[in-house]
């Protein structure tokens, strides 16, 4: 098992290099000069600008930059913003809002998800499972952001549920609303996984020496054909983080969520591409480390795959 | 009749299991392909039958849009209209600046569309290109292309358009043609990973292996035997990816990083709209329907044609 972490560890090491890469080349070819950027419209020193590039390490050669940006990186020291705010402390604050918002979402489209789809699959056929397969499909046909507008207007303007905007206060109860809208698109793809990989095992020899055994249809029905039809959800759930990170931005925007998503969101408006790269970084490193932990997963909910070859 | 029973195997006497109507094989017909199979499958069935129609209903309006609508979206835009409700002649009522609105939703289904199509041809061309070749020759040709794809890969689809758009050449270009280019260089992994696979079920085939003993190249019989045979995937996959690349237009138009505002769109009238969502929801509405009905038919038609090509369905 240990070998296995390792080596996967070793995998996701030219992933990360490769993408962060690829992202810092894009903001190295960024037009303007940061230091130039500096002085405004005044004329600087010729003797204080080499003192600032040394100091910002742009007379380096790019490698030795991006050597520096990943370590940058690690050590979350991820500059300032246009503001002169450092990007990590601003990270710090909003991250946490956009932690609540993802794990309600993610309980939304896993838990609403599985279970939904779990009791379709097994009345396979009746009125309810091609109901549910219908209404997947048209959810999953509405844009997230159209999602947003039309609940934003009937659920918090129209019937005053819950507050259109969240403002300053994000608290568990505030964020429901957005947390729907990111969670639902997922919650259908959740649901119709779940549902083919019900059917799918429902008819398994060990599903039937389960029942043959004397054991009850819900301890069958739980830990044999639920535990084994979760292998194909867990992969979705882990690539589809990266789908949620971009909801995020575009669901944090319109309910005014003050999070990570409406924070890259603004640099986005105003082209500040030091947080964008610094923020997309992140989220990508969170990414990576997410979907090896989604492989380690496996392990537990299948134990015929051990990892020890 | 105890003898039977004690017999390691039982094969009961022909006469007792008589072969059924069902199990008779009728050798002059020659057996239905994959294709032929599936079409008969789809011909019955309301949702492919629905989103075909609606599929052609829209590439008629992208292509002809002055057979819907005589109001050009642009010109008789008059401010004393603004947000105004539907008269006769504009069934949808005015924009905030006094637009008609149905004539932008008919004109905006061109550019939806066409980021559409292109985005899935060329996702096509490079993802089935490099899927095709790394699955069927294997070896470092596999490793390099799987690594490249894993790099894209790990750059979500609207993040990763947030950071490439922010690159000069495409803030000072942007256009279909842009907009395209960003999708497909983030989207191409997955094509090609599904590729793969499909090529890899093929590739070790008697009917390969065949081809091969009688003389075909091997990229030869990659084009003419393996290819074909891998098609089913793909096909439903990009039917699929044509839906989620439309809403990807739109949701980076939306965010102002995706078409030029010139450009008439539904993402952008949604995002123009949203100031007056409160007082004039239907201004969002329209071309926000208009959206997902579009993203729905190719998203029906991909899973009609899973349900008839996917040979694990076929057997239930």
């Amino acid at each position: 098992m240990i070998q296995y972490v390792l080596r996967r560890l070793l995998q996701v090491i030219p992933v990360f290099v490769g993408t962060t890469l690829l992202v810092y080349y894009m903001v190295f070819a960024l037009p303007g000069d940061p230091i130039a950027a500096l002085f405004g419209d005044r004329q600087p020193n010729p003797a204080v600008i080499a003192a600032l590039r040394q100091q910002y390490h742009l007379d380096e050669p790019f490698w030795v930059q991006y050597g520096l940006f990943l370590k940058n990186l690690f050590t979350f020291n991820l500059g300032n913003d246009f503001t002169g705010q450092p990007i990590a402390a601003t990270l710090g604050r909003v991250f946490p809002v956009t932690a609540m918002l993802a794990i309600e979402a993610l309980v939304i489209q896993g838990v609403f998800g599985v279970a939904a789809g779990l009791f379709a699959g097994l009345r396979k056929g009746k009125l309810f499972d091609s109901t549910v397969l219908i209404a997947s499909l048209v959810v999953i046909a509405i844009p997230t952001f159209v999602l947003g507008f039309v609940l934003q207007l009937v659920v918090g303007v129209q019937l005053g549920w819950a507050k259109p905007t969240v403002g300053s206060d994000a608290s568990w109860g505030t964020l429901l609303l957005p947390a729907f809208v990111l969670g639902l698109v997922s919650f259908a793809y959740v649901l119709r996984l779940t549902r083919a990989s019900v059917i799918e095992n429902m008819n398994a020899d060990y599903v039937r020496t389960a029942t043959a055994k004397g054991l009850s249809r819900p301890r069958v029905v739980l830990a044999h054909i639920l535990r084994n039809s979760m292998i194909p959800v867990a992969t979705y759930l882990g690539a589809n983080l990266g789908a949620l990170m971009g909801g995020a931005i575009v669901t944090e925007g319109i309910f005014n969520v003050p999070g990570v998503g409406q924070k890259l969101y603004q640099a986005i408006l105003r082209s500040e591409g030091p947080t964008i790269v610094a923020i997309v970084s992140v989220f990508v490193l969170i990414f990576v480390v997410a979907n090896l932990l989604v492989d380690l997963l496996y392990a537990w909910l299948d134990p015929r795959i051990r990892y020890d070859k | 009749m105890t003898s039977n029973y004690q017999a390691d195997h039982y094969v009961a006497p022909i006469d007792e299991t008589p072969l059924l109507a069902t199990d008779s094989v009728r050798t002059d017909q020659a057996p239905l392909s994959l294709w032929a199979e599936a079409w008969r499958k789809l011909r019955r069935r309301p949702l492919f039958i629905v989103s075909v129609l609606l599929i052609v209903l829209l590439v008629v309006i992208a292509l002809f849009p002055g057979l819907f609508t005589q109001v050009a979206p642009n010109d008789n835009c008059d401010l004393q209209f603004s947000d105004g409700p539907p008269t006769a002649g504009h069934p949808f009522g005015y924009t905030f600046q006094g637009c008609d609105v149905f004539s932008r939703v008919i004109h905006g289904t061109q550019a939806s569309l066409s980021v559409g199509v292109l985005s899935v041809f060329f996702v096509l061309v490079i993802g089935v290109t490099l899927g095709a070749l790394a699955g069927f020759f294997g070896g470092w040709l596999d490793a390099v292309i799987a690594r490249l794809g894993d790099i894209f890969f790990a750059l979500p689809l609207v993040l990763g358009a947030l950071v490439i758009t922010q690159l000069p050449f495409f803030k000072d270009n942007k256009s279909v043609w842009t907009v395209v280019m960003v999708i497909v260089l983030l989207a191409w992994p997955q094509m090609a990973r599904i590729t793969r696979g499909a090529v890899m079920e093929v590739r070790n085939a008697d009917f390969v292996t065949a081809a091969r003993s009688l003389g075909v190249s091997r990229m030869g019989s990659l084009l003419r035997h393996v290819l074909p045979n891998a098609l089913a995937p793909i096909i439903v996959l990009a039917t699929m990816e044509l839906g989620v690349f439309i809403v990807a237009e739109a949701t980076l138009s939306f965010l102002g990083i995706g078409l030029p505002g010139s450009v008439m769109s539904w993402g952008n009238d949604i995002a123009a709209a949203q100031p007056s969502l409160r007082t004039n929801p239907a201004v969002l509405l329209y071309p926000a329907t208009a959206l997902s009905i579009t993203v729905l038919s190719f998203i029906m038609l991909g899973d009609a044609l899973r349900d008839a090509l996917d040979p694990k369905s076929r057997q239930r």
